[in-house]
């Protein structure tokens, strides 16, 4: 196997006392996409800012691209893209992306990179005049005009409008087939369901849970079916050709509920009973899935509904 | 918007040859400077305007003639608002906009970051002096002395209001960093001679000629009026203030 392209081993970070990094470990493959989740104040802005170089680690090992994070010969190859601000407020928008592209020796295009973000038309803004939005997407592409193998994002999509949502989820995608390796911490699931390959749920400065989406939200599944259909089948001729111990009922009208034997997972053959059953009225199933929980689900089952300061 | 092309993105890592950083490092913070109203104010609005009502209204009695007295002060001061006050209000709100982090993790090395705030500030102080003694020599200015000697102590002054001007937009909040370096270069305006001599302060005048803008005022007109080769106190007292400042900034300097 490859080395990682980020290695934390046993991470450990304290301000006041207070452990808000503890024993945290992840590692992401070479260009791949992980998303690291969690409530607020859950270590995770601490955690991506002791790989970037910022805070210096109290304990455990870090290892960016197989260099420490204060390397300078790490900078190059990385890109950064903070929560908030980071840019000139006097410098004009294209002045500040053409400033860090001198940077760097094979920079992209700036200004193609400013057309492809709808930056074009306040390229002669002055930063501090820029929207909110605006300065994200300048932010994103500070992060990668220089062409790293690495970038971070910290929440990268907040309080942008939908249209940029998408433009940089199709950048992160186009990072991510070019070989680049994307850490990304979000609050929002579904940015994580759509771009990750695999997620790491922190909370209290420890990963509660990592693994590829699929991977956690089929953990435990309950195993149900629902489908639409005509109201007011037999459910009951239903329940006696289904497997022993399923659940079936119809609610509100026109819905169906089918639950796995003894709460297990729906298998084949509960489903070519449920069609064949359905064939037998003359009866469409539309509409029908079987339930996973969504990502949101999961986020919610581990760290809990209780609001965060 | 059109598709990514494959590999547009593929990594290229690498830095940017020094000089190239260097340049378009130093041509932002110029731009930064000359775009900055409060900045243009302080180094140039408020100097110019303040030795022309110097020279031409005599409501404060110096000895000889008027322009020969306030050219080197109100230079001392230019020096004063562009590396000290200008720098400090910069920095400090570099700081909190979380620009001088954001570039901590680009290839550009902080080596050369403050090198090209500090020719952004040389470049400044020639604009400066130029205008100033421009307006000067209009105004009957009729300056002496070595110009490598004036040369030297603007070199010096720069590099301790330099370090002074980083200690404290390095180590304090943005507003903060305001509030203190405007008050700072009001106080130094006033007792360090550049509207008026520090004798007039009496007994004070020893401790006075202590202060970094008091040994460069006097030394520019040391060497501007009475033509002295090598102002040896002013020089001093400078170089042990970029000593300690510079010292200080670099120990206590924080970059977020």
């Amino acid at each position: 196997m490859t080395a990682p392209a980020l290695d934390v081993v046993g991470l450990v970070k304290s301000y006041g006392g207070r452990r808000v990094v503890d024993e945290l470990s992840l590692q992401v493959r070479p260009g791949t996409v992980l998303a690291l989740l969690g409530p607020n104040g859950a270590g995770k802005t601490t955690t991506v800012e002791v790989c970037q170089g910022f805070r210096s680690p109290e304990a455990g090992t870090v290892r960016v691209l197989g260099l420490s994070p204060r390397d300078p010969a790490l900078r190059p190859r990385i890109g950064v893209m903070p929560q908030a601000g980071g840019a000139y407020p006097g410098l004009r928008c294209g002045e500040m992306l053409h400033l860090v592209a001198a940077y760097a020796a094979h920079p992209l295009d700036p200004d193609d990179l400013l057309e492809r973000l709808g930056l074009q038309e306040v390229a002669r803004t002055a930063y501090r005049r820029l929207s909110g939005g605006q300065q994200q997407r300048l932010s994103l592409a500070l992060a990668v005009v220089g062409r790293p193998e690495l970038v971070f994002l910290d929440e990268p999509t907040a309080g942008l409008d939908p249209q940029a949502r998408h433009a940089t989820w199709e950048l992160v995608e186009a990072l991510r087939a070019d070989g680049v390796t994307t850490v990304l911490t979000t609050h929002l699931l579904d940015e994580a369901e759509r771009l990750a390959d695999n997620v790491v749920v922190v909370d209290h400065g420890r990963v509660v849970a990592a693994g590829t989406v699929q991977e956690l939200t089929s953990r435990g599944s309950t195993g149900q079916l629902r489908f639409a259909s005509t109201p007011g089948l037999d459910v009951d001729q239903l329940l006696t050709a289904l497997p022993p111990g399923c659940a079936a009922k119809e609610s509100p009208a026109g819905q169906y509920l089918v639950e796995g034997p003894h709460g297990a997972a729906i298998d084949p053959q509960v489903l070519a009973t449920v069609t064949a059953w359905c064939a037998t009225h003359d009866a469409m199933a539309a509409d029908l899935r079987i339930e996973s929980r969504s990502l949101e689900d999961v986020f919610l089952e581990l760290t809990g509904r209780g609001l965060r300061p | 918007m059109t598709a990514w092309a494959p590999g547009a993105l593929a990594p290229r890592p690498g830095a940017a040859p020094l000089p190239r950083m260097l340049a378009a490092q130093t041509v932002a913070e110029l731009k930064l400077v000359l775009r900055n109203g409060e900045q243009v104010l302080i180094s140039l609005v408020i100097p110019l305007g303040l030795l022309v009502v110097l020279i031409t209204v005599p409501f404060i009695a110096v000895d000889g003639p008027r322009a020969d007295f306030f050219v080197p002060g109100v230079l001392a001061l230019a020096v004063m608002s562009t590396a000290f006050t200008g720098q400090a209000i910069g920095v400090g709100f570099e700081r909190q906009y979380g620009v001088l982090k954001r570039l901590g993790a680009t290839p550009l090395p902080r080596s050369v970051l403050l090198l090209a705030k500090t020719l952004a500030v040389l470049a400044v102080e020639l604009l400066q002096v130029a205008l100033l003694s421009a307006v000067g020599l209009a105004l009957g200015w009729d300056p002496r002395g070595n110009v490598l000697a004036v040369a030297a102590l603007v070199v010096l002054g720069t590099a301790a209001f330099s370090g002074l001007g980083l200690l404290l937009g390095g180590t304090m909040r943005g507003l903060t960093v305001l509030a203190a370096a405007n008050l700072l270069w009001f106080v130094l305006l006033v007792l360090g001679g550049v509207v008026f001599p520090i004798s007039a302060f009496g007994a004070a005048e020893p401790v006075l000629a202590l202060l970094p803008t008091a040994a460069l005022s006097s030394g520019l007109r040391d060497v501007l009026v009475d033509g002295v080769g090598l102002p040896l106190q002013s020089l001093v007292v400078l170089v042990v203030w970029a000593v300690l400042s510079l010292g200080a900034a670099s120990r206590l300097f924080r970059w977020e």
